[in-house]
């Protein structure tokens, strides 16, 4: 089956230049292909790069060389509009952290997803509360900007705002951390569906368990990671 | 698609002194730009001569027209010109006084701006001007109250409606959060965002604030003496910048 999302030879360096414009090659020759209903997750030890390279397929890092194909669209080559029009209709990203603009009800901030790809509104906003009362966001705090909201919460919100779109293609970013058993478990469950439905997912899990149930393969980040001078 | 506005290669100087040179970007239907850099790195000026206000020495601005397609504004007559920056454009100036008519009513403040594209039903003028004081969170009993009575975020959203109440398809905004406080900031983005999303604006945005572009802006552009040295995704130039400059700026923000 032809990949959803397909890594080629892709590697990256920092220039730092205002540190003495020292560089640091952090990727070199990865390889990674994803098919439509697979999850794989990414290991490999703290600073192995899972995190940039996760970054790099969805256009928040520059890719050095290589191909990066998400849907057709090469990343690492294409036009801003062209990385925004892929990440509104077909790459979705669960980063660990919740931005938004305050004073955005979490509601809407769910339903934006949906809104940006021209989804009727209260279509968008059903869909948006669905998702909350599965992750158990207590539904007085629908209409209150999520700014204010604790860590677990906001991380819930990241995620009901990840999986509204039914993207085809997934990144997600330790999802299942610092949460509880029962909304670890909607998680899981909204992974599986994702997958069901034919999403290509790459993932970062550093609970094992989870990443055992969901992902299907494993791919070791440090095989990429360029040996560095001592 | 065809671009909504294409620059190329604008170039302005102040006698010896570069104002800005060598600027050119596509920018397309909805999208937002920001432009940012630190004080005298030209993105004013530039801001400036695509909207008309300053002359250019060299270079074009193709504005897609309703009427007759792609047309270079700088080559157009007055006249012409006056009518674009009337009905399809807007300028969002950072002090809200010269953008408003500081001795007229709110009311009037916006519905001036219908009467100058050609309605004439005092009504229908008054009905929407009521109609975009409450798009941006003015009370409706403060219409025929002059703009001096109201605070500085007040001010700024009402010249907002001024700029937006006659269906513009291109917004320039010269630091339109500048000299608010930050809770006033972020209701004005708030406001901004739903406005674009809604009204299917393009705007470019020059600011020095780097949080404002993070959340409004799709594109960056990054200006240093003049010159843009860095262009790209908006969050990709933030997280990963290239240019020296473009490090150090992002790096000498205080972090929250």
């Amino acid at each position: 089956m032809q990949a959803m999302i397909d890594l080629r030879n892709v590697s990256k360096s920092f220039t730092l230049h205002n540190q003495g414009g020292a560089t640091i090659e952090v990727m070199r020759g990865a390889q990674v292909s994803v098919a439509p209903g697979e999850c794989v997750a990414l290991t490999g030890n703290s600073g192995a790069g899972k995190s940039t390279l996760m970054r790099m397929i969805y256009g928040n890092y520059l890719t050095g060389s290589g191909q990066i194909l998400v849907g057709g669209v090469d990343v690492a080559a294409a036009e801003p509009r062209d990385i925004l029009a892929l990440r509104r209709e077909t790459l979705g990203y669960v980063s660990q952290f919740l931005r938004v603009v305050p004073r955005v009800p979490t509601r809407e901030v769910v339903a934006e997803p949906l809104l940006a790809v021209g989804r009727d509104r209260d279509e968008a906003l059903d869909k948006a509360e669905e998702l909350l009362a599965r992750l158990n966001i207590p539904e007085a705090l629908w209409a209150l900007s999520p700014t204010t909201f604790s860590g677990g919460e906001q991380q819930r919100v990241n995620i009901a705002r990840g999986f509204a779109h039914p993207y085809p293609a997934l990144l997600l970013d330790e999802p299942t951390a610092s949460l509880d058993a029962t909304n670890r478990a909607t998680v899981l469950a909204l992974i599986d569906e994702a997958k069901a439905r034919g999403a290509a997912i790459i993932g970062i899990f550093h609970d094992e368990d989870a990443r055992a149930r969901v992902a299907d393969r494993e791919v070791d980040v440090s095989a990429f990671t360029p040996a560095r001078e001592a | 698609m065809t671009p909504l506005l294409s620059v190329r290669d604008v170039s302005k100087s102040y006698g010896q002194r570069i104002g800005c040179t060598e600027a050119s970007f596509d920018l397309y239907p909805g999208e937002v730009m920001g432009i940012v850099g630190e004080s005298g790195s030209g993105k004013s000026t530039l801001l400036n001569c695509l909207a008309g206000h300053l002359e250019p020495d060299r270079g074009e601005v193709i504005f897609d027209t309703r009427s007759d397609g792609p047309r270079d504004t700088l080559r157009m007559s007055e006249p012409e010109r006056r009518m674009l920056a009337r009905t399809d454009w807007a300028f969002v100036h950072q002090n809200p006084r010269d953008g408003l008519r500081m001795a007229v009513s709110a009311g009037g403040n916006v519905g001036e701006r219908l009467m100058a594209v050609g309605a004439r039903h005092y009504g229908k003028i008054r009905d929407g001007a009521i109609d975009w004081l409450g798009r941006v969170e003015i009370d409706e009993s403060r219409i025929d109250d002059r703009p001096r009575a109201f605070s500085g975020g007040m001010q700024q959203r009402l010249q907002i409606a001024r700029n937006l109440v006659t269906g513009p398809r291109l917004v320039f905004m010269d630091e339109p959060t500048g000299g608010l406080d930050v809770s006033v900031q972020a209701r004005l983005l708030d406001l901004l965002r739903g406005l674009v999303r809604e009204m299917g604006l393009s705007a470019i945005i020059v600011t020095h604030d780097l949080a404002v572009v993070r959340l409004l802006a799709d594109r960056l552009m990054v200006m240093k003496s003049g010159r843009v040295v860095e262009t790209g995704l908006t969050d990709q130039v933030l997280d990963d910048p290239q240019h020296p400059y473009t490090q150090l700026l992002v790096s000498s923000v205080l972090q929250v």
